[in-house]
């Protein structure tokens, strides 16, 4: 097939790594495997010690691992909004952009429901939920959910990929044997006639159209695994477009990340310009101040109120010596800073965006934990126990390397698709004038 | 009254023994099951209540196995006990913090000590209000926030009123317990330690035990002693006749010593449910705390230091 002199380019910028695997990334995986290893440790010793070993207790009945999730997932669906915008719109800038929110997707829809499943006490119980079902519970919506968005998901990628795959198959890649036959296996035999393209493009743009609102949905079905219970910080009406909002903006960082190290990595200055950090910036900023907005309603209504349980509630979270510091860290660095290095261009530099974005990143995850943690250790009836574990969660190691492995996961996950993949869609890629208009 | 706990403890304990031997019998085949004849080899003695009211002493030896006299199937102890509509009254202007409650639920359902189905709270509505102890159980609320959110029909609402666990069908999601308001709940956080021969018991929603690793329990207002005609533990337990447990249909409700018409006791007592702004719709009803039988301190005397620090936040100190 066909591509056109910057496709063959890009292909050739990214061989490399698809041809060969260098002593560095073999230790960067050589590390990821190894942190995965612990994390299997620990699942052994949650799986039959039981759930004594995590932090988890009668009232802080889920602790990091539904944190985990709540991120994961979230990014998840902010990667298919992402790419499937960037897709509908026509965005042209937006095109070496829509792999790398793909692959997120990927990667953390794979990794996410581990965490939920973590939460859960018997294993060889999950069939349960397929032989048992009860419609009624938003722990059902959130199962059918998230397994409808992992199917489409996949087929939305898969759907991006197959001209991508046609090109590799074409190609004289120095690889494997049976690299190459999977790329003409998963290629379905495309050679690029307008036909062809035509059906893909149209059932791209379909899945685009689908994924987008089932990804609205699904997010706010998990909010509601909060929404729905009688309890202060998380009975709220606001909390599907506060997740939604949530999830996207984190999303966008974990995005800016990954496309400045790809960036770096494989030195596409040419292909991914500052004025790519820009409309990411754009996006970011949006998105900070519509959840700076949500996060200031929800607790601006339940302090002026004040109703009792909601008031104790509010002074947990403000007070310095509970979660006061968090809850500023969560706000300042996952807000303000945002928002202020979004809008000052002088500070609107790739670099800079690059960590401003991991912090914002660190603090979206802290905030999450604000939702959860807290509320839990505020029930209506006041805790009467002295048990201190049964007072206040903590982290226990075990939940840590179950959390480290599924970060690890994430990124081996991404270092793999990378090995088989172009991490930018080089059958589909921006008109050449435009790359030099934006380089200018 | 006092005899009447005797008589109706011991009669619970001879039922268990009894339906524990029948299991026994039934179970213990293979080679894995730890219960073997171990009660008769000791030959313990047991009071059983004969047919005709009187209280007698036997050598366990000559307990004639048999199956446990109230089995009932799964799919009957998820219907409820036919034509019946159970109900509690607890009268707060009794209660002095005895813990008898505490402790003989805690035998009957062999569950360790930390863990409470039923604990008994120190409650201060607010700052210038007066403390008071509040027996707390399950509610078996009639629009219960658990059995809406749970994934697997696992915790469910019977027709008679009572909310149950199904611990053999249980995920272990916890859903269940972040819904409940009450933090009525409890999880079972790693395998339980239970004697041989309860482990052997054979499991029924109704019975709530022996308790599975990785699932819920909770209070489970004893519908096995309800179908044997009996009162829950807790009820019986109570030096103070502090719980009134009956049938809203019949409109009665006791407490082993009197019996009293339901509705009579809730409009001559002002009782009421606890929290029915959130309108899960209790079926456990409070009588208020006014001419109290003992002053709140009673609660504290003789109580172990563990226990006592549990209301530190709400006595000061
Ligand atoms: S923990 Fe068990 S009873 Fe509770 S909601 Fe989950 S499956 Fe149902």
């Amino acid at each position: 097939m066909k591509i056109s002199t910057s496709g063959s380019e890009m292909l050739r910028t990214f061989s490399p790594q698809i041809e060969h695997t260098s002593k560095g990334e073999k230790m960067w995986i050589t590390v990821l495997v190894a942190t995965i290893g612990l994390a299997l440790y620990g699942l052994y010793l949650q799986i039959f010690k039981g759930h004594g070993v995590t932090g988890m207790r009668d009232n802080v009945i889920w602790g990091i691992y539904i944190v985990n999730f709540m991120f994961l997932i979230g990014l998840s669906y902010a990667g298919a909004i992402i790419a499937g915008f960037l897709i509908l719109f026509k965005v042209e800038w937006g095109k070496p952009l829509i792999r790398l929110a793909q692959l997120m997707t990927l990667a953390s829809v794979i990794v996410g429901p581990i965490f939920i499943l973590l939460c859960v006490g018997r294993f060889d119980r999950l069939h349960h939920l397929f032989i048992y079902p009860r419609l009624q519970s938003p722990l059902t919506w959130d199962v059918l959910a998230v397994i409808t968005f992992l199917v489409g998901s996949f087929l939305f990628l898969y759907l991006s990929l197959i001209q991508d795959f046609a090109v590799y198959r074409d190609s004289n890649l120095n690889v494997s044997k049976w690299k190459h036959n999977l790329w003409a296996w998963l290629a379905l035999r495309y050679t690029g006639t307008e036909n062809q393209k035509r059906l893909i493009n149209t059932s791209r743009n379909l899945m685009a159209i689908v994924l987008i609102p089932v990804s609205i949905m699904v997010a706010s079905i998990l909010s509601w695994i909060f929404g729905m219970t009688l309890r202060p910080g998380w009975h709220s009406t606001i909390f599907g477009p506060y997740f939604v909002v949530g999830a996207i903006y984190s999303g966008i960082g974990v995005l800016i990340i990954i496309t400045w190290y790809t960036r770096k990595m494989y030195h596409l200055e040419r292909y991914i310009t500052p004025k790519h950090f820009d409309y990411l910036a754009y996006m970011m900023l949006v998105m900070a101040a519509g959840y700076g907005y949500f996060t200031f309603s929800e607790y601006f209504t339940s302090w002026y109120g004040s109703e009792t349980w909601d008031a104790q509630l509010i002074d947990k979270l403000f007070a310095p010596d509970e979660y006061g510091w968090l809850t500023f860290f969560a706000n300042v660095a996952g807000v303000v800073i945002p928002v202020i290095f979004a809008a000052v261009p002088k500070l609107r530099k790739p670099d800079n965006l690059m960590v401003v974005a991991a912090i914002m990143v660190l603090a979206m995850w802290v905030k999450r934990y604000l939702i959860v943690v807290p509320t839990l250790e505020t029930p209506l009836l006041p805790i009467e126990d002295i048990r201190p574990e049964y007072v206040h969660y903590t982290i226990t190691w075990v939940e840590w390397l179950l959390t480290f492995g599924g970060v690890a996961s994430f990124f081996l996950i991404f270092t793999l698709a990378g090995k088989f993949v172009t991490l930018i869609d080089i059958s589909d890629l921006p008109k050449d004038e435009n790359v030099k208009t934006q380089n200018q | 009254m006092e005899r009447n706990d005797i008589e109706s403890t011991n009669q619970r304990r001879g039922f268990l023994k009894t339906a524990a031997l029948g299991v026994t019998a039934a179970a213990c085949g293979s080679a894995i099951c730890a219960c073997g004849g171990k009660d008769k080899a000791e030959s313990e003695k047991v009071v059983l209540l004969s047919p005709d009211g009187e209280l007698v002493t036997i050598d366990s030896a000559h307990l004639r196995p048999v199956p446990k006299t109230v089995h009932v199937t799964n799919e009957e102890a998820r219907q409820g006990i036919p034509g019946r509509k159970f109900v509690m009254v607890i009268d707060l202007a009794k209660c002095k913090n005895a813990r008898k409650c505490v402790t003989a639920c805690q035998k009957m359902h062999h569950t360790p000590e930390p863990t409470e189905w039923l604990s008994v709270r120190l409650m201060k509505d607010s700052p210038d209000a007066a403390p008071y102890w509040f027996p707390k159980t399950c509610f078996h609320c009639d629009n219960p926030p658990c059995v809406k959110v749970c994934p697997v029909d696992a915790t469910f609402k019977r027709q008679d009123g009572i909310v149950l666990i199904d611990a053999d069908r249980c995920i272990g999601c916890k859903f269940c317990m972040a819904a409940c308001p009450y933090s009525t709940r409890v999880f079972n956080w790693s395998e339980p330690e239970h004697t041989p021969e309860v482990s052997c018991l054979e499991y029924s929603p109704e019975t709530s035990t022996p308790s599975r690793v990785g699932t819920v329990e909770k209070c489970d207002f004893c519908p096995d002693m309800s179908r044997a005609g009996l009162l829950p533990d807790c009820v019986t337990a109570c030096p103070n006749g502090v719980f009134y447990f009956g049938d809203q249909n019949e409109d009665v409700v006791t407490n082993g010593d009197e019996t009293i018409g339901f509705n009579d006791i809730i409009r001559d007592r002002g009782g009421y449910r606890f929290a029915e702004e959130l309108g899960t719709e209790p079926r456990v009803w409070y009588l208020p705390p006014r001419d109290r039988i003992f002053p709140v301190e009673r609660g504290l005397d003789d109580l172990p230091e563990e226990i006592k620090n549990r209301y530190k936040d709400v006595i000061g100190g």
